[in-house]
């Protein structure tokens, strides 16, 4: 249960109501519902297929809805190595994401490249697309991928959404006179 | 040995392009003089002696040798199950020799990658585009003279790429201790 001060509820005083801030509410609704795109590219695929199983269960944290659409996906997995000639397909997809977007970059070769120095792997996918969390390990444990799910939603539980869209609205708005 | 009976008939067949069979190990070489006939040779060996599948066809870089590029076509029979090699030289000028594709289909992909790789082209190709680097990539990596770390491209709205050398990676192993201490992993300089 959540024990944030904008949820502050007591029945005795309020009888059915919950007062809130939309922007709390809709923070609250856009953590426990994180969609990932899996990005699976080499063998974290197999731990973030592990994640979405049974034993590790991703849908404890409202995340068990992977999309293979990248337009119905908030939170793209980049799990494993990206080469060069799949960097602009990653690109794309995750163009294609819709905003808000947030990225995980899924054990050492998304992250920095990992052992691969070579010609055909790009070194590290922050290099084309902006990541949140970086998980470490070859591959990372599944608790992991749990771990930084979790950082993600704690993440985005802080990021007001309409103030901020009022603000984006007011900057682009078109001039009438 | 039916294989080498088979790489003499196709050394009677084209005389004195066709060098005398090496047998090693039990398997057999040929090597044939003139790259341009390569067509004829394979198109014999399939229709004539029943060589009906190409197993792999793989390239070598003799680098600072003339000719520099070594194209080896390996040919099976899938009835009597006899293999033979057959190897032709192509110098780095020319870079170009015909095609098989006539001859065995399969060879489509082995020849693309055989242009992506080192640069050799297939006169007759009907699609020769890049099959594991991206088009528009700019150099050959299995060049023996191309670095295994890369070298930097800049190819806006295709792709870039930047050197990666192997010293002073993210990830690097610590030689000669115990197995938890070589474990890749991040170190400092001084560690």
């Amino acid at each position: 249960m959540q024990t944030k001060s904008e949820f502050g509820y007591d029945s005795k005083i309020e009888g059915d109501v919950v007062l809130t801030t939309v922007d709390a509410a809709l923070s609250w609704f856009r953590a426990n519902s994180v969609w990932p795109m899996p990005m699976g590219l080499a063998c974290c695929a197999i731990e973030l297929m592990a994640v979405g199983a049974s034993r590790f269960d991703i849908s404890r944290f409202g995340s068990e809805v992977m999309r293979f659409s990248p337009r119905q996906a908030d939170c793209m997995i980049v799990a494993g190595t990206v080469t060069y000639k799949m960097a602009g397909v990653l690109k794309r997809v995750y163009d294609q994401m819709p905003e808000p977007k947030y990225v995980i970059a899924m054990g050492a070769c998304a992250s920095t490249g990992g052992m691969y120095r070579s010609y055909a792997v790009l070194q590290g996918v922050d290099k084309i697309v902006p990541v949140d969390i970086y998980i470490s390990g070859c591959p990372p444990r599944p608790e992991a991928v749990l771990d930084a799910l979790i950082k993600i939603q704690s993440k985005i539980s802080k990021q007001p959404v309409i103030s901020k869209m009022n603000l984006v609205n007011r900057l682009t708005a078109p001039v009438t006179s | 040995m039916a294989a080498l009976e088979s790489a003499k008939k196709i050394q009677a067949k084209f005389g004195a392009l066709i060098s005398e069979p090496v047998v090693f190990r039990d398997e057999v070489s040929l090597t044939l003089a003139d790259p341009e006939q390569i067509l004829a040779v394979c198109q014999h060996a399939k229709l004539q002696l029943g060589f009906d599948y190409l197993v792999d066809l793989s390239s070598v870089d003799n680098y600072g040798e003339d000719p520099r590029w070594t194209l080896v076509y390996h040919l099976r029979s899938s009835k009597t199950g006899e293999e033979v090699r057959i190897k032709t030289s192509v110098s780095e000028e020319k870079s170009e020799l015909p095609s098989v594709l006539g001859v065995w289909r399969t060879v489509n992909w082995h020849e693309r990658e055989v242009y992506d790789m080192m640069g050799i082209r297939f006169a007759g190709h009907p699609d020769l585009r890049r099959i594991l680097m991206w088009d528009g990539y700019p150099y050959f990596p299995l060049r023996k003279d191309f670095p295994l770390a890369g070298k930097p491209t800049d190819l806006p709205g295709v792709a870039f790429t930047q050197p990666a050398p192997l010293e002073g990676g993210p990830f690097v192993t610590a030689p000669g201790r115990d197995a938890i201490n070589r474990e890749p992993r991040m170190r400092t300089p001084e560690e």
